[in-house]
């Protein structure tokens, strides 16, 4: 035996020269990181103990970051296309020649019709200042991916709550008992909800997961409710049916804090059915249970009777809560109604009814915090309702998410547990009611800024965004009758558009950080072949394509002219209070990154080179009266821009001492007090501020001090959206602006005031109204072809197409396997190594798959974004992400089928334009024999970057 | 052929909580990236960017599906590295004395100095915890971060293991396990923390806490008053609202201010 000499060790190496602090980037989640350099190189990436976002910890990505600043496929220098369009062959130009291509388009058409370039960024965390760029240039077309991704979920609870899940807002989870999580994937936000959830579990507080797949976080949920994909809304009206049945709902809280005691017009026919009954300054009137008397709804000292009705001239009022509760109390919400749609057993339904009950009432509690109302009346204590809920895109993306999104809302606000201690709270500059929101614009002029905001909030038919004939201003046809509350845009209809001509074609498609070629678009073979379509003239029908990626992705090869972005440890960017910061419930905090490394190619910041052809096209906010550069780059429009006197992008340190905190001028030392701090600036508001924000006099005050708003702005929420019942009135015919006669009946059924279900599914059960009886005999028909539902899910240590060219996290998920329940693997006989041929109404896809057990019982899914077409990303052309991977993409189309009618009808919500993306049915069949590869396959992309090396052995330090 | 100590003073692990592992894969990466910089040959990866890319890890995590007699399946993420076992099988076996365990903590290393990359000590791993890695051609296990815990250039909240250092979930917790007053040991004794194939006699130093039950229903019972109906039907529900109403007005509001 050899007996060991224990060697000498040295336990204490040096870890680093220099911490470098700044903001991730690897996925949307915006953690804080260390940096640790060595001789100038990045030896390790670590969470920043102090960062509000993260404290310290980081997931895989975020330590995968090195993998990412050292990837083959990082664009090198500005690429201008000497092939055909796909082909990939480029050459290299200088920036100077770049820019001069760019202005040149842009030049000619701000001058002659700025309509005709439409500007879409991706996954832009710099939106204020994307859109700042768009309005003075002049298009209204101008969104991020909001439209795609999950604007169900942000629209539904601004229109409802003023705010909704993640950057909006995040459970309080040190004081939850019983938390439920609804078609949360495993991203959105990542390391917060981790944290949450170890916080939950650390208690013993029960987690309920609500998903059709148990992976992820609903793996280590105590209880899991394997749902029907698009059946959330009718399982969650059912709970408030539940509730309302046993009267186990929060009155003081609904007559106090909603709109639930406002009375409304019931006279039918009328031009105002429906519609608040106002005073004559227009604030809604309720009944005060002490006098009787009609007042309005935020009189200080009465008490608003939820139960209020009265006749005046032949007209009928009641409030909004009996409505509500006619329509929720009616059996068709009962458990055992809903139980088969939804496959959750009724007796389960009826349980987590009761469990939320028990919670919310029984184990109240009260802080002892005062705090003062907006009606004036002072509360000794603050009432915890310890029920908190959470959801993401798994309810939103499909063509019921928004009503499904409102139903949640009205969920938690039935339980009182919407701002109030253990409940759901609101980060700052949220809450927002959508009236503080600004309305979308589109007034273009040649050589003219836009007239406003290209994003808004509609309260009305008055603020779509339509020509005298109806037409949409938009190339998304985003604010027009089709999806009248489209927040977030349209990204996904913005090709299938301008190819087809309607409303109109354009001339210049300018992109940043979008992977239309590819993961981020519906019907990915239809739009390549849309990107490179040409006319009878041999042009391409859609003429320029300029895109801005890092690196080179699918869409890099349709681009005529690339401008290569940094990494994120390359740039500077500010995750800014102007647009979607990472405050916290308890305080305002925003973050930057900056260069903590410098890129070794020709590379620019595309924020940078945006404000570069801001000034070669002399735009207002860009360039002074004499034509001179107003900023030299981003990051000094990061410390010298003003959205409005003394408020800027970044709120710490502000004014010429550098004490102001969100007010004051812009300081030249800025940016060094980020860094000194870490990379970001957090400030607390007081503790009688913390909770019942809306109405919270404390918090309203502060958020005036801070700069979020110039006037106190409190609201009540919106158990009924009257924006809502405005659209449905014009639906039935009132007011001067009408809808066209195809979306009537459409409109009416869908922009309910008060939540409602309706199946959706891949147009073939899909929204009421449109569809003749024909029609629906069709569509019972395909919902028989097609019984399947097939989804996807983005896994926790993998985002979109980012991390597919890093070598550490691709080796975590190279392949994407169809996974199949129990039922369907045995009842077609799959074995492992098999491949299936999944079709939908649109195409087919044939894939490998594999066997998941904790999956409802009907429902196939798959890893999003893993598989990858041969050439991109600098993998090798056998690479399994092109060889095995797929995309479930080509079977989804962004239209619907025909309908005979010759109209396109969008895959999409009728409220909001929302991509359905989830709605997919499909049927399936083993391949025999099984291909060799997934297919389709498409020819190989000239990788402008050739290929990576063959191994790694990656140690910066000696 | 080489010999285990016959004691240590403490038994540094790991306690990995099953009931909370989101499967996130935090702690693999956070791992490959402290350790591909520091303690001896950088973990390298092989065809990175290839047809099979596959690299050098001293963790991974995998997925188990359950099926209970009842009620649905269930997804078990189950992390796993060196168990710094107390008789550790690799160390036994090594014909060079490159792998010890070390006296003062328990920690199962490899001297890559002295290791020839001749494998038997991966194969004799019953819990397949070791890699060679193929390009340094040394054998590369988890050192439970032994340049860490120690290290005098770290704040000493980060002397612990560069996995429970980033586990967002807080999954993963650091101790002596030989010191019964340790958190470590107090979790392990609270959650019924487990050895992993204790049949085999390796006395695995880690622990792993069991998943807490799932999708159980018997709260039923207690829980059904919660939703005696006070509204037998739609017509009930105004009546009762006036009544509800009566008990609620005021609330808890000051006197004063509802004057």
């Amino acid at each position: 035996m050899n007996k060991p000499v224990q060697p000498m060790l040295d336990t204490s190496p040096r870890v680093s020269d220099e911490i470098r602090q700044t903001t991730c980037y690897m996925c949307a989640c915006r953690c804080g990181i260390n940096v640790h350099m060595k001789s100038g190189k990045v030896a390790y990436i670590e969470g920043n103990r102090n960062h509000p976002v993260n404290q310290g910890v980081l997931c895989a990505k975020g330590s995968a970051g090195i993998m990412q600043i050292n990837a083959p496929s990082r664009l090198k220098k500005p690429l201008k296309r000497v092939g055909p369009r796909g082909s990939g062959a480029f050459e290299e130009i200088e920036w100077d020649e770049a820019l001069e291509i760019a202005t040149g388009h842009l030049k000619r058409l701000r001058d002659e019709a700025p309509e005709k370039m439409a500007f879409f960024t991706g996954r832009d965390q710099s939106q204020s200042f994307t859109g700042f760029w768009a309005q003075a240039y002049g298009t209204p077309n101008y969104a991020a991916h909001g439209g795609f991704c999950s604007v169900n979920m942000a629209a539904g609870g601004i229109y409802t709550i003023g705010g909704a899940f993640w950057e909006f807002g995040q459970p309080d989870w040190d004081r939850a008992k019983l938390f439920m999580i609804f078609g949360v994937a495993e991203d959105h936000d990542s390391n917060p909800i981790k944290m949450g959830l170890g916080k939950l579990k650390a208690r013993g507080a029960k987690v309920i997961g609500v998903n059709p797949i148990r992976s992820g976080y609903n793996a280590i949920a105590d209880e899991w409710v394997g749902i029907t994909p698009g059946t959330d809304g009718l399982f969650i009206l059912s709970l408030a049916h539940e509730l309302l049945k046993a009267g186990k709902v929060d009155l003081d809280y609904l007559a106090r804090f909603t709109n639930a005691p406002v009375l409304l017009n019931e006279d039918p026919g009328g031009p105002e059915h429906g519609l608040f009954l106002r005073d004559k300054d227009g604030k809604p009137l309720v009944i005060d249970r002490k006098t009787g008397k009609q007042v309005a709804f935020d009189k200080k000292g009465i008490q608003p009777d939820l139960a209020g009705h009265f006749r005046k001239a032949g007209k009928t009022y009641r409030t909004v809560f009996q409505h509500m509760a006619e329509r929720y109390l009616s059996d068709d919400y009962a458990p055992e109604n809903v139980a088969e749609r939804c496959g959750v057993p009724a007796e389960q339904i009826r349980r987590i009814a009761a469990e939320l009950a028990h919670v919310a009432f029984e184990e109240a509690f009260e802080l002892p915090i005062e705090w003062t109302d907006f009606r004036g009346d002072k509360h000794k204590t603050m009432t915890g309702r310890p029920v908190a809920m959470h959801a993401m895109r798994g309810i939103s993306a499909h063509a019921n998410g928004f009503q499904t999104a409102r139903a949640l809302h009205v969920l938690q606000i039935l339980l009182g547990t919407v701002e109030v201690p253990g409940g759901f709270r609101f980060k700052p500059p949220y809450p927002k009611p959508p009236e503080a929101h600004p309305k979308p614009h589109a007034g273009h002029a040649p050589g003219k800024p836009l007239d406003g905001p290209h994003l808004g909030y509609p309260l009305g038919p008055e603020h779509l965004l339509l020509d005298d004939d109806g037409t949409p201003k938009r190339i998304d046809k985003a604010f027009s009758w089709e999806n009248p509350m489209s927040a977030h845009g349209l990204m996904h209809m913005v090709i299938s558009n301008a190819h087809a001509g309607d409303p109109y074609k354009i001339d210049t498609l300018f992109m940043f950080m979008a992977n239309m070629s590819w993961n981020s678009s519906m019907n990915t073979e239809g739009v390549m072949k849309m990107l490179t379509d040409k006319d009878e003239n041999g042009d391409y029908v859609i003429p320029n394509i300029i895109y801005s990626d890092a690196y080179a992705s699918e869409m890099v090869a349709y681009a005529d002219l690339v401008l290569p972005d940094t990494t994120y440890l390359e740039r500077h960017d500010c995750i800014s209070l102007l647009d979607r910061p990472i405050c916290e419930a308890d305080a305002i905090a925003d973050s930057i990154r900056w260069p903590v490394i410098e890129p070794d190619r020709d590379v620019r910041g595309f924020q940078s080179v945006l404000i570069d052809l801001g000034v070669r096209l002399g735009l207002p906010g860009f360039v002074d009266e004499d034509g001179k550069a107003i900023y030299k780059d981003y990051a000094d429009y990061m410390v010298n821009h003003q959205r409005r006197p003394g408020v800027g992008p970044l709120a710490g340190w502000r004014g010429k001492d550098g004490k102001g905190v969100g007010r004051g001028e812009p300081n030249p030392k800025q940016l060094e007090r980020y860094i000194e701090n870490g990379g970001f600036f957090v400030h607390h508001m007081p503790e009688e501020a913390a909770y019942y924000k809306p109405w919270n006099k404390a918090y309203q005050d502060w958020a005036v001090e801070v700069g979020l708003f110039d006037a106190p702005s409190p609201y009540v929420f919106n158990l009924y959206s009257e924006p809502l019942r405005k659209f449905q009135l014009a639906a039935e015919g009132h007011g001067d602006r009408q809808p066209p006669e195809h979306l009537r009946e459409r409109l009416r059924e869908t922009m309910d005031p008060m939540p409602i279900w309706y199946p959706s599914a891949d147009g073939l059960s899909s929204a009421p109204g449109g569809a003749s009886s024909s029609d629906n005999d069709e569509r019972a028909q395909a919902s028989e072809e097609f019984p399947v539902h097939a989804l996807t899910q983005r896994p926790m240590a993998m985002y979109h197409s980012w991390g597919t060219q890093n070598a550490w996290l691709r080796q975590l998920h190279g392949k994407n396997p169809l996974y199949l329940p129990t039922k369907l693997w045995e009842q077609h006989g799959f074995k492992d190594g098999d491949f299936a041929r999944v079709t939908s109404p649109h195409g087919s896809i044939t894939v490998p798959v594999a066997h998941h057990a904790a999956l409802n019982s009907n429902t196939i899914w798959t890893w999003n974004a893993i598989g990858k077409r041969k050439g991109a990303w600098a993998l090798a052309e056998d690479a399994p992400e092109a060889t095995k991977g797929f995309l479930l993409n080509h079977i989804i189309h962004e239209l619907m089928p025909p309908r005979g009618d010759g109209l396109r009808w969008a895959n999409s919500d009728p409220v909001t334009g929302q991509a359905a993306w989830f709605d997919l049915k499909v049927k399936i069949e083993r391949a025999d024999p099984p291909p060799e590869e997934s297919q389709p396959q498409f020819p190989p992309i000239k990788s402008p970057v050739g290929r990576g090396p063959k191994n790694l052995a990656w140690k910066v330090g000696k | 052929m080489t010999q285990l100590p016959t004691s240590t003073e403490r038994s540094l692990g790991l306690v990995i909580d099953l009931d909370t592992c989101v499967g996130c894969h935090a702690c693999v990466i956070s791992c490959k990236g402290w350790n591909t910089e520091n303690y001896g040959a950088p973990l390298s990866d092989i065809d990175a960017y290839g047809a099979n890319p596959h690299g050098t890890f001293l963790n991974r995590v995998h997925a188990y599906e359950v099926q209970p007699e009842t009620g649905p399946a269930q997804t078990v993420h189950f992390p796993k590295s060196c168990l710094h076992c107390e008789d550790a099988p690799c160390v036994t076996v090594c014909p060079t004395g490159a792998s010890y365990k070390r006296v003062e903590d328990g920690i199962v290393l490899v001297n890559e100095d002295d290791c020839i990359g001749c494998g038997l000590c991966a194969w004799a791993c019953p819990y397949g915890a070791r890699e060679l890695d193929q390009l340094a051609g040394v054998m590369k296990k988890c050192t439970l971060c032994v340049d860490r815990i120690y290290n005098e250039n770290l704040p000493e909240e980060d002397r612990v293991p560069s996995c429970v250092r980033t586990c967002p979930a807080g999954a993963r917790h650091f101790g002596d396990l030989a010191d019964p007053d340790s958190d470590v040991s107090k979790l392990v004794a609270e959650r019924g923390g487990m050895d992993l194939m204790p049949e085999l006699g390796t006395k695995p130093v880690n622990k792993y806490l069991p998943p807490r039950p799932r999708d159980r229903d018997d709260n039923i019972d207690i829980l059904a008053p919660f939703l005696d109906p006070v509204i037998e039907e739609p017509t009930g529900f105004l009546g009762w609202l006036d009544k509800a109403l009566g008990t609620v007005s005021g609330g808890k509001t000051d006197k004063k201010g509802a004057s």
